[in-house]
């Protein structure tokens, strides 16, 4: 059973539940002769926390790239928050936001300018009420006239994560959101998020290498391997379907290429 | 949390579209103008340049009955000429600096539409003209007593058609940009001078050979250049000069977003947008 996890890799295209935040049909990416994504399909319940996982270049952040609509896909069809991103996706991206450490912002900026640029440009109505509140909540308040480019990794982490939340977005990306976190920090965003999750109702789908912060975080998992999505369920329920006592070492096996039936006739024998 | 905070304005709308502009031209006004080495850099180059020139007519001037006649003609032409350049680095600098900074993919999944990025460009483009250019006039009258106001109402005019060329260019550059990445950098200052030679900005346009001519009366700048020389040696304003440089203006700079807009359309078929920088 998929606890709120609707996934149809390679089936033929099928209507988005109602109630899907995200929702991705026979997505298709092929560069030259390489095929980044083969017929991917899934839906991301609105509300909830997905992991998107697998490993370098299992097609992750092309999939996160295709649904900001920053990469146009070879086929299928994207719908989040019930438009399609492909057509009119600055319908849509006022209520999404993103973050990845692979995305700087301006370095000569100071924080509180990176911030009140980027309220701007997603319309938010008091931009200095919104920084003050998620420079207290992500303990900036001392980085507010510092240069972005003179931060430690672990701050740029936290300024970039403010910057994601600045529209209160109601469909959040998060690529590696705790990289080159210490583990105090990486535990106060992931209650945030939680907390903001909680509040808003917003949903999430996280790339992460952290198989922790995915047990603790996420309803739902996307195993991707080489373009395919050759997995998914509830953390609980792929580590007990592959015989496991965590996702660390389920992720280890699907990216080594075994599934749950050989891990489990494994298991037996 | 607030609920005025939670509220966010209308995302679609002229309101809307201006306050993102003004996000993009204040992002790269925060640069600006806290370094004061990046605001005399602009007008070190025009001013120097300026300098030289006017050294060259104060030297020629007694034996040249051209330059007794239009003693402040090499002076308004370089520093119409920096019109042209400081718009064209204008528009291509602003796009190198989100290069620079890998923030082209925030932007891009930002709500900022491509008409806008490409505004914002164009207003800083008139910021940093303004300050290049302005500087460098402010020099030639403090030094030399020239001022580039005495061709009077045309002066809008050229400007206006150059700083728009410019443009057109400076939307080129950015597109070969995003198209080969900062491998391509010194196109964004070698780019314009391609078209100096047939720009008619020191000798008039019938010295070229035929060929040459036929190239240059293709691109406004000839018009504009002129249109100069008629209002500094005879006195006259020719409208039809001005009106052919406007209309090549405007094929020009919807060439030039066309080739852009081709280029970023390419990026994302590429998947570049995210990766882009140094």
């Amino acid at each position: 059973m998929l606890n709120g996890l609707r996934l149809h890799s390679g089936r033929a295209a099928q209507p988005a539940p109602n109630d899907s935040a995200i929702s991705v049909r026979r997505l298709h990416k092929r560069y030259a002769k390489v095929d980044a994504l083969r017929s991917v399909s899934f839906d991301v319940r609105a509300g909830t926390t997905t992991a998107l996982l697998g490993g370098n270049g299992a097609g992750k952040t092309t999939t996160l790239s295709m649904l900001l609509g920053v990469l146009l896909p070879t086929g299928g069809t994207i719908h989040v928050l019930g438009c399609d991103v492909l057509r009119e996706r600055h319908r849509v991206l006022p209520r999404m936001n993103f973050t990845s450490p692979y995305v700087d912002l301006p370095k000569r900026l100071t924080v509180r300018e990176n911030l009140r640029v980027f309220a701007d440009l997603y319309g938010v109505y008091d931009p200095r009420e919104r920084i003050a509140e998620l420079a207290a909540r992500f303990d900036l308040a001392a980085l507010l006239k510092r240069p972005y480019g003179e931060l430690s990794a672990g701050q740029r982490t936290r300024v970039s994560l403010a910057k994601a939340l600045l529209n209160h977005p109601e469909v959040l990306l998060l690529d590696e959101p705790t990289a080159s976190l210490d583990p105090d920090i990486a535990d106060r965003m992931r209650t945030y998020l939680e907390d903001y999750q909680r509040s808003t109702g917003c949903t999430m789908l996280l790339a992460s290498h952290n198989m922790g912060e995915v047990e603790r975080m996420c309803a739902d998992v996307i195993m991707l391997r080489a373009g395919i999505v050759v997995d998914q369920g509830a953390p609980a329920e792929l580590i007990e379907r592959y015989g496991r006592q965590t996702m660390e070492e389920v992720f280890l096996d699907i990216a080594r290429g075994a599934t749950a039936d050989s891990d489990a006739a494994e298991l037996a024998s | 949390m607030s609920a005025s905070v939670q509220a966010l304005s209308r995302q679609a709308g002229l309101g809307p579209s201006l306050r993102r502009i003004r996000a993009l031209v204040m992002r790269h006004a925060f640069l600006l103008l806290k370094s004061w080495p990046r605001i005399v850099s602009m007008a070190y180059y025009p001013t120097v340049t300026m300098v030289l020139w006017a050294f060259v007519t104060l030297y020629l001037a007694p034996s040249n009955s051209f330059l007794r006649d239009a003693p402040g003609f090499f002076i308004g032409a370089v520093l119409l000429w920096d019109v042209l350049f400081r718009g064209q680095l204008g528009v291509s600098l602003t796009f190198v600096e989100e290069m620079y900074s890998r923030n082209l993919g925030n932007l891009f999944v930002s709500p900022l539409r491509l008409h806008e990025l490409i505004a914002g460009q164009l207003a800083m483009s008139v910021m940093r003209t303004v300050i290049g250019v302005g500087g460098a006039c402010v020099f030639a009258w403090l030094l030399f007593r020239y001022s580039i106001f005495s061709m009077g109402l045309p002066l809008v005019a050229f400007f206006t058609c150059l700083l728009a060329f410019g443009w057109s260019i400076g939307l080129a550059v950015s597109a070969m940009l995003l198209r080969f990445g900062l491998g391509a950098e010194e196109l964004a200052w070698a780019a314009i001078f391609l078209v100096a030679p047939v720009s008619g900005v020191y000798y008039p346009i019938d010295v070229l050979p035929g060929a040459l001519q036929t190239i240059a009366y293709a691109l406004p700048p000839a018009y504009v250049f002129e249109g100069m020389r008629a209002v500094l040696l005879h006195g006259t304003f020719r409208a039809d000069y001005l009106i052919d440089a406007a209309v090549l203006d405007l094929v020009f700079i919807g060439l030039g977003a066309l080739l852009f807009a081709a280029a970023v359309h390419s990026a994302r078929v590429r998947g570049t947008l995210l990766q882009m920088g140094e």
